[in-house]
C-alpha cells in the first residue's frame, strides 16, 4: 500500500519517466525518501548556522569578565536557542531524518520508505518549528535555558516560552512519525534476500534510534503540555505554593531529554561503522557487538535519566541506582569504541576527510566519555553541577562526537547524494580548522568548571577571564573552519570530480546504485549475496562488476 | 517499479506486492506505543502528584461518579460494537458495517456530550486545585483522542459509500479506525481507575 502511493503507473510509461529529481523538486512536497533526507539535511544546516552565530554571540560577551556585548536578556535568550536549535533542529533532523531518511531505504534495498506521505509531512513540521523559535525572539524569546525548568520558564517572558514549548511539540511530533516509519521500513521492507545478520550496522542503529525516539518523546510532549498550561492557563502542576511540584517536569523532561542524547550519538555511531570499514578497507570486527551494543544503549538508557538531577533532592538510594545504570552505557559504548579500533588496527587506512573525522569522533568522544563517567557518579556530579564542566562534556560528545559524525557522513555519501566528490583539499583544511577549534575551544572549560565557573551566565568572576579568551579564540577558529566547508559543498556540488557509482568501493547496497540514485532507487531491486563488511581484494572486484551490470 | 523493462515488469510487480503488503496497520500500532507513553507521562505525572499529597482528592472537591460510570459503559459498549462493524465488513456487508460504525461514532458523541454535561455539573473548574488540574487536563486529552476517534469512524463510513471501496479483503481503513477506537478505550479504562475509583480510597 506504501508503494501504491507513489505514482505507480504501468512500465509502459518508461520513457517519460525522470532518472532523477531536479533542483526545484528539493523545494516541494516531495514523497520521494532521497529528496526528503536532503532537505533534512539542508535544512537542518541551515539552523545549525543560525545556532552557530548564537554561540559565537555567546562566546564574544564571555571574552571579558563584564556583559558588555549582549544584554543579559538577549543572552539568555540566545543561550536558550542556541541550545534548543543544535539539538532539536540541527543534531537530531541531520543524523535521523537527513541520513536516515536518505541511506536507510538504499541500504535495505527498498524503494522507498514505508509510508512516503508520512516522511514529507514528518519533514514538513521542523520548518515551522524553527521560525517558531526564531520568532519568539519578536517577544524577548525563550529565556529559561533548553531545559526550560519551571519556575524559571514560568516566569520569563510567557509568550516567547509559549512559542518555544510548541515548536518542540512540532520537532517531537516529527519525530515520532519519523520512528514509526523508520521501524516499519526496517522491520518489514527489506531485500528477501537480506539476512538481520547481513543489515547494514547503520540501519541497526536507526532501528535503535527509532525505537528510543517512539517511547521517550511522547513523555516530553506529556510534560510540555502541562508546562503551557501552567504558563498559559492557570493552573499549577509545577507550582509549589499552589499543589505541584518542580521535580515532576524534571522527571519527565529527562525522561526524554537523556534518551535525547542516544537519539544525537547512536545514529552516528552507525555512520562511523559505515565509513571505517570501508575506508580501512578491512571487515568490521564485532559486527553483532556493535548491532547489539545499539540495542543495548537504547534500552539502558531510558533508565539512567535521574543522574541529571542528583541535586534535585534525590534520595541516595537513587542516586546510587542511577549512577550505576548511567555508568553501565559506558559498556556498550565501549563496545563500539573497540570494535572501530580494531576494524583500523592492521587496516590499509585511506586516509581522506571522511575517515580523518571518523578518527577525530573517536579521539574526541573518548574524552567526552570520560568526563560523562565523572559525572555519571553522583559524588562528582554534585560537585561539578551546573559548571562549566558540564558544558565541556556535553560539547565533547556533541561538537566532538555528533558533528564529527555528521560531517564524516557528508564527506562519506556525498558523492552517492550528488554524484561528485568533494575535494579532499579543502576537506583536510575544515578537518584541521574544526580539531583545533573544538579542543581550544571546549578543553579549557573543564579547568573552569572544575574551579567553580557556573554555566548560563554572561557576567563572571574576573578571575576567569584568561582561560575564557582562549574559549572564545576556539570559537572563532570553530566559526571559520565552516567556510572551507561551505565553499567545498557549493563548488563541488556544480563542479566537482564525478565520483562514479561507487569511488570508495563500499560494499553495503546502496553502492550498487547510480549516483545519484535514480527514482525508486534500483532498475531491478539488488540481491544480497555477501555480508555489508566482507572487504578483500577478490570480493571488491566482483562489486566492482556487479555495479557496471547494474548501471546497463 | 517504473524502471523494470516491460518483460520484467510484471514478474517484479507480482513478487512486489508480495514483499510489500499493506504496512498501515503496523504503522498505526507502533503510532499507539507512543500515544500510549504520552498518556502514560500524564499518567507518572497524576500519581506522584497523588503521592505527595495526604488528602487526595483535597478537601472540597467530590468527585462525582454516576454520569462518568455510565459514560464508562457506554464506551466500552462500543468497542464491542465497532467490532461487529470489522465483522460485518469481513462478509463483504458494506451496509452492516456502516450500521455498526454510525452506533459507534453516536455512542463516542454520547460520550463526549456526558463529558461535557460533567464540566459543567461539577463543583470546581481547571484552576480549583491541582487535583482539577489534573482532571481537566487529562480527561479533556482523552476527549480529544475520543473525537479524533470519531472523525476517523465518520470518515471510514463517508469512504464507504463508494462501491467497493472497502471488502472482506480490503478493509485496512475499517481495521485502523477500529484498533484506534479499541486504544481510546483502554486509555479510558485506566483513565477511570486513576480520576474516579482510586480516589474512593
Amino acid at each position: 500500500m506504501a508503494q501504491a502511493q507513489l505514482p505507480l503507473d504501468t512500465p509502459l510509461s518508461l520513457p517519460e519517466h525522470p532518472k532523477a529529481w531536479k533542483w526545484y523538486d528539493y523545494f516541494t512536497f516531495n514523497v520521494d525518501h532521497k529528496v526528503i533526507g536532503i532537505q533534512y539535511l539542508v535544512t537542518a544546516f541551515i539552523f545549525y548556522l543560525i545556532g552557530g552565530l548564537m554561540a559565537v554571540a555567546m562566546r564574544t560577551e564571555l571574552a571579558t569578565a563584564d556583559s558588555d556585548f549582549l544584554d543579559p536578556n538577549l543572552y539568555n535568550a540566545f543561550l536558550t536557542n542556541h541550545g534548543t536549535i543544535m539539538i532539536f533542529l540541527w543534531v537530531v533532523p541531520a543524523a535521523i531524518g537527513g541520513f536516515g531518511n536518505y541511506l536507510v531505504p538504499l541500504m535495505i534495498g527498498a524503494r522507498d520508505m514505508a509510508f512516503p506521505r508520512l516522511n514529507a509531512l514528518a519533514f514538513w513540521l521542523n520548518p515551522p518549528a524553527g521560525a517558531l523559535l526564531l520568532a519568539s525572539f519578536l517577544f524577548g524569546g525563550a529565556q529559561a535555558g533548553w531545559t526550560s525548568y519551571p519556575p524559571l520558564s514560568t516566569m520569563t517572558a510567557t509568550t516567547a516560552q509559549s512559542m518555544w514549548i510548541l515548536a518542540i511539540i512540532l520537532v517531537g511530533t516529527s519525530s515520532i512519525l519519523g520512528s514509526v516509519n523508520f521501524i516499519v521500513t526496517i522491520w518489514k521492507m527489506k531485500v528477501p534476500s537480506m539476512r538481520w545478520n547481513q543489515l547494514p550496522l547503520f540501519c541497526w542503529a536507526m532501528l535503535a534510534t527509532s525505537l528510543l525516539a517512539l517511547v521517550s518523546t511522547p513523555v516530553l510532549a506529556a510534560g510540555l503540555i502541562l508546562l503551557l498550561f501552567d504558563i498559559n492557563f492557570g493552573t499549577s502542576f509545577y507550582k509549589p505554593d499552589a499543589g505541584g511540584n518542580v521535580v515532576i517536569y524534571q522527571h519527565l523532561f529527562w525522561f526524554y531529554s537523556h534518551p535525547a542524547v542516544y537519539l544525537m550519538i547512536l545514529p552516528i555511531f552507525g555512520i562511523m561503522s559505515e565509513v571505517i570499514p570501508v575506508h580501512a578497507r578491512k571487515p568490521i570486527f564485532g559486527y553483532q557487538a556493535i548491532a547489539y551494543s545499539s540495542l543495548a544503549i537504547c534500552c539502558v538508557g531510558l533508565f539512567v535519566w535521574v543522574h541529571h538531577m542528583f541535586t534535585s533532592g534525590t534520595p541516595p538510594w537513587m542516586r546510587m541506582f542511577f549512577t550505576i545504570s548511567t555508568l553501565i552505557v559506558a559498556v556498550p559504548t565501549g563496545v563500539k569504541i573497540f570494535s572501530w579500533v580494531a576494524t583500523l588496527w592492521g587496516g590499509k587506512i585511506r586516509l581522506n576527510s571522511a575517515m580523518l573525522f571518523a578518527i577525530g569522533l573517536m579521539s574526541m568522544f573518548v574524552l567526552g566519555g570520560l568526563s560523562g563517567v565523572t559525572l555519571g557518579t553522583a559524588p562528582v556530579d554534585i560537585h561539578v553541577h551546573d559548571t562549566y564542566y558540564v558544558v565541556a562534556h556535553f560539547h565533547y560528545v556533541l561538537f566532538g562526537g555528533s558533528v564529527f559524525g555528521l560531517y564524516a557522513g557528508i564527506y562519506h555519501w556525498f558523492p552517492k547524494m550528488t554524484g561528485r566528490l568533494l575535494d579532499e583539499r579543502l576537506g583536510i583544511l575544515h578537518f584541521v580548522l574544526t580539531l583545533i577549534g573544538t579542543n581550544l575551544t571546549f578543553l579549557p572549560m573543564h579547568e573552569l568548571g572544575l574551579k567553580g565557573m557556573p554555566r548560563r551566565v554572561a557576567m563572571y568572576d574576573p578571575q576567569f577571564e584568561p582561560v575564557n579568551l582562549i574559549c572564545t579564540i576556539g570559537a572563532f577558529v570553530l566559526a571559520f573552519s565552516i567556510i572551507p566547508f561551505l565553499i567545498n559543498i557549493i563548488w563541488s556540488w556544480n563542479k566537482g570530480k564525478i565520483a562514479g557509482d561507487n569511488p570508495w568501493g563500499g560494499l553495503t547496497l546502496e553502492w550498487t546504485t547510480s549516483s545519484p540514485p535514480l527514482i525508486e532507487n534500483w532498475e531491478v531491486l539488488p540481491v544480497v549475496t555477501k555480508g555489508p563488511y566482507d572487504y578483500g581484494i577478490e570480493r571488491r572486484q566482483e562489486s566492482t562488476d556487479e555495479d557496471h551490470d547494474e548501471e546497463e | 517499479m517504473q524502471g523494470t523493462v516491460e518483460s520484467q515488469g510484471t514478474a517484479i510487480a507480482v513478487d512486489h506486492a508480495h514483499e510489500h503488503p499493506d504496512f498501515r496497520v503496523l504503522g498505526l500500532l507502533v503510532f499507539l506505543i507512543s500515544e500510549s507513553l504520552m498518556f502514560g507521562g500524564l499518567f507518572a505525572a497524576y500519581l506522584l502528584l497523588r503521592g505527595m499529597h495526604e488528602q487526595w482528592p483535597p478537601e472540597g472537591t467530590e468527585v462525582e461518579l454516576l454520569v462518568p460510570t455510565i459514560n464508562t459503559l457506554i464506551l466500552i459498549s462500543s468497542s464491542f460494537v465497532i467490532h461487529y462493524g470489522d465483522v460485518a465488513i469481513k462478509k463483504d456487508d458494506v451496509r452492516g458495517m456502516r450500521k455498526w460504525y454510525w452506533i459507534t461514532a453516536a455512542m463516542g458523541a454520547v460520550f463526549l456530550g456526558g463529558q461535557v454535561y460533567e464540566y459543567l455539573t461539577l463543583g470546581y473548574g481547571l484552576r480549583t486545585n491541582v487535583f482539577a488540574n489534573c482532571f481537566y487536563v487529562m480527561t479533556g486529552f482523552h476527549g480529544l483522542h475520543v473525537f479524533i476517534g470519531i472523525l476517523l469512524i465518520l470518515g471510514v463510513i463517508w469512504r464507504s459509500r463508494r462501491p467497493g471501496h472497502y471488502n472482506a479483503q480490503k478493509h485496512t481503513g475499517v481495521a485502523m479506525a477500529e484498533i484506534y477506537w479499541h486504544f481510546v478505550d483502554v486509555i479510558w479504562i485506566i483513565l477511570f481507575t486513576l480520576l474516579y475509583i482510586l480516589t474512593r480510597f
